[in-house]
């Protein structure tokens, strides 16, 4: 099918591209709005050898996830914030016994049960850790059904270069539009290169252990190497026009899609020089596309379809080299461009809200 | 000359942790023996729990799993591997208190797992405070005038809620308080360990385990006390057996 041009809603797509991907094992338990995935997957990994078990938890999924993943086999789980607040206890485990697996978060509104309508109110809970003790994950955040399949094959890639967790975080907005795409080609999982740390019994060699226990050296390996390295070498994020922009506008996700054509609108009517940067890591935050903002530019907008939470991010990225200026979009559903417009046009009227 | 006794391959070649006494030395050892005398030393994975029990003495690939999550680890490593021989060795604080959402589902899919849990009564690494299977009466750091079933309810027999359940294949309780209990024990552990081999579905073994340390008894007052008390209340047998090995 690669090459061709289908139609898929978010949601399968991601799924599909996970196969794709070389991922044989989902471990998952139902929440919308990400449920067409675990549906998906439970009729299309029987076909290529794979297994689809349905947890009794989301906390047993995470915990399926570690033991399935801890194989070496390429292995994944999908949830909703309020599902991955359950998934953390075993995603810090996860992360801190350095099992390579991908998490996906079609995100949901607010703390608690909250709502179902795509926002991003847990962008602070995927780039900071819903769990204990300090880890880290990468987070992808794609802005279109497309980006998210292509983003889908990166995680997994990532997670075994890395040997750590990877989320995609998205909201119900691309895990339910349907989309044109092109779906990435299958790989050959016979030809993905062997991990020596996992458990394959131990024939003829030391045995392997896989633990969370983590040492003086480990916790020191982790946070001062492995994370610092990670900063270094991944950082993701698209730009444009900032070479004579006036303002910056960051936004990521299905927010940053839209406000990448409310400025390219802008600029067109207007002629008004907005810059434009959307993370595709959220972690790492891609702080070498901030450095490329010129120090002539007045301020920066964030928008977010939150309570403000990557902004905090692209304040501590700038460090008081700009002012930061902050815009929620809060409604049940996504922005138009026209909302999104009319958030820009507040640039250098003295309307703009300092964060 | 020969060698006609020692330890096992399959168990590392250390110190144990465990306080004079304890059972866990003795049930591990069992275990040990199980995977030489079935010849799976390298294809059998350990998964552990948290608190005294763990599968660090194992010399198999095993994993940590958090606590009472083991059986859901479990599940996640034999799925991907069902080539695999897969045990967790848990203790009751583990299996049946925090863990008893996961070792039931474990057993309800008949997962072609075997999880031992050690269940001497009470959470002991973390000092001997009451679990789910501290008997009515027994004094721990947390029932200081000895369990009451008004304030702190009634022990779980966890051997029968499993044995319940269709999807479980085999469910024993044992002990090894004497030798005649610890060669029944070693045939249980065995057992367990064949049918899953053979792809019977899930497999359980509960061993009743003393805890001289935290009971404040001796290792010979244990003993007796897993004889005339503990095993008074949680009967030892086979609680369910697949009739073509009944």
């Amino acid at each position: 099918m690669a090459g061709k041009r289908i139609l898929m809603k978010g949601n399968e797509a991601v799924a599909e591209a996970a196969v794709r991907a070389g991922c044989r094992y989902f471990f998952g338990y139902p929440i919308t709005p990400q449920n067409e995935i675990p549906e998906y997957l439970s009729k299309r990994l029987p076909e290529v050898g794979g297994v689809f078990l349905q947890a009794e938890s989301e906390l047993a999924a995470s915990y399926q996830l570690y033991g399935g993943a801890a194989t070496g086999k390429r292995c994944m789980t999908s949830s909703s914030s309020c599902g991955i607040s359950l998934k953390s206890e075993g995603i810090s485990y996860i992360a801190a016994a350095e099992v390579p697996c991908v998490i996906v978060d079609m995100s949901r509104r607010g703390p608690g049960i909250g709502g179902l309508q795509p926002t991003q109110s847990s962008y602070r809970q995927a780039t900071k850790g819903g769990g204990h003790g300090g880890y880290r994950c990468i987070v992808l955040s794609p802005g279109s059904v497309q980006e998210a399949a292509n983003l889908m094959v990166d995680a997994f890639d990532l997670a075994d270069k890395w040997r750590n967790p990877v989320y995609i975080y998205a909201d119900g907005l691309i895990g339910q539009v349907m989309e044109p795409l092109e779906l990435p080609e299958m790989i050959d999982v016979e030809k993905l290169p062997q991990k020596d740390w996992a458990l394959t019994g131990k024939g003829g060699r030391e045995r392997n252990i896989v633990t969370s226990g983590v040492s003086e050296e480990k916790f020191m390996y982790l946070n001062f190497d492995k994370y610092k390295k990670i900063e270094a070498e991944e950082q993701r994020w698209v730009d444009k026009d900032l070479e004579d922009a006036e303002y910056v506008v960051a936004a990521f996700g299905t927010v940053g899609r839209i406000a990448a054509t409310a400025v390219d609108r802008i600029r067109k009517a207007t002629g008004k020089k907005i810059g434009f940067i959307r993370p595709i890591t959220i972690w790492p935050f891609p702080k070498e596309g901030f450095a490329k903002i010129p120090d002539t530019v007045k301020g920066i907008m964030v928008i977010e379809a939150n309570g403000g939470q990557m902004v905090d991010d692209v304040i501590q990225t700038v460090k008081g080299k700009f002012p930061v200026y902050f815009e929620p979009t809060y409604g049940s559903l996504m922005p138009t461009t026209e909302e999104v417009m009319s958030m820009i046009e507040k640039l250098g009227t003295g309307k703009e809200v300092l964060w | 000359m020969e060698k006609v006794f020692g330890r096992p391959k399959s168990f590392i070649d250390v110190p144990l942790s465990f306080c004079p006494g304890c059972s866990h030395g003795i049930i591990q050892r069992l275990v040990a023996e199980t995977i030489d005398e079935l010849g799976i030393q390298d294809k059998t994975v350990g998964v552990g729990g948290i608190g005294c029990s763990s599968c660090r003495f194992f010399d198999v690939d095993n994993i940590g799993s958090a606590h009472g999550r083991a059986p859901a680890t479990a599940s996640g490593v034999k799925r991907a591997r069902p080539d695999m021989v897969v045990f967790t060795y848990q203790g009751d604080g583990d299996c049946t208190t925090i863990g008893g959402n996961e070792v039931i589902h474990a057993a309800a899919r008949g997962e072609k797992i075997t999880v031992i849990m050690a269940n001497n009564t009470n959470f002991a690494m973390t000092g001997g405070q009451k679990s789910a299977t501290t008997l009515l009466g027994q004094r721990t750091t947390t029932t200081q005038d000895g369990r009451q079933a008004e304030r702190d309810g009634m022990p779980i027999r966890m051997a029968e809620m499993l044995a319940l359940l269709d999807g479980a294949a085999y469910v024993a309780r044992v002990s090894v308080h004497d030798n005649a209990n610890i060669a029944k024990a070693k045939r249980s552990i065995k057992k367990a360990f064949e049918l899953q081999i053979a792809g019977a579905g899930f497999t359980f073994v509960e061993v009743l385990s003393t805890c001289p340390t935290n009971w404040g008894l001796t290792p010979i007052e244990s003993a007796k006390r897993v004889e005339k008390e503990v095993a008074a209340y949680y009967k030892l047998g086979e609680m369910k057996v697949p009739e073509e090995v009944a």
